[in-house]
């Protein structure tokens, strides 16, 4: 009993956070190598403006984000994806 | 020293299906006649753009996959930029970890025919 009057009780619980850990995902399954030519994949690291989403979004290591801008820039050179655009999703 | 390149160009959608086969044959011929290997040369098809290329929205993609020697290449990308018929090239040379990654793409491909088949 005595325990239980030194806690601090709120009424509604509190929201405590846990953030979920961002991870790399080429680390994380083992890719080595982005392709370029498949646009379907690159989608997922584009915001609807067609921009490339930052690391501290998607987590990706620093290392993958170098080839990973590097792709996404040949598939716009070959029209697979737009340069800008709007809506894309 | 030999490397391992890639090359995708897109023709343009006025041409028709014969005109595409020549053009491609006259990439591959080139290419032979500088002693390159071909390792895969692949039709995408008619492909909608992402955005106008010269005015157009849509054109045939081609991929080609060959080792060379280095010196090739920008003999190639000349006679690529002298074509009128195509309207945008990309090469890149292939590191190891891409090769690796085409060989079991190409695996699996033949996998899957076989299943199908």
């Amino acid at each position: 009993m005595a325990q239980n009057d030194s806690e601090i009780r709120y009424l509604t619980p509190i929201n405590v956070d846990v953030k979920k850990k961002k991870y790399c995902r080429f680390k994380k399954l083992g890719i080595k190598f982005i392709d370029y030519k498949d646009a379907d994949f690159l989608l997922k690291f584009i915001n609807e403006q067609g921009k490339i989403l930052p690391r501290r979004l998607t987590g990706t290591s620093l290392k993958y984000q170098r080839k990973l801008a590097k792709a996404i820039k040949r598939a716009r050179h070959l029209a697979l994806l737009p340069y800008v655009a709007d809506l894309l999703k | 020293m030999t490397k391992h390149y890639e090359t995708v160009f897109i023709l343009t959608p006025v041409l028709s299906e014969d005109q595409v086969k020549e053009a491609v044959k006259k990439y591959h011929d080139f290419l032979v006649e500088k002693k390159a290997e071909i390792v895969v040369s692949d039709n995408w098809g008619l492909r909608k753009l992402a955005y106008p290329i010269q005015k157009k929205s849509s054109g045939f993609y081609h991929l080609i996959e060959f080792k060379a020697e280095p010196s090739i290449i920008a003999d190639l990308e000349i006679a690529f930029k002298r074509d009128e018929r195509l309207i945008r090239f990309l090469t890149v040379a292939l590191d190891k970890h891409a090769v690796a990654y085409k060989e079991r793409k190409r695996a699996e491909k033949l996998n899957k025919e076989k299943v199908v088949s």
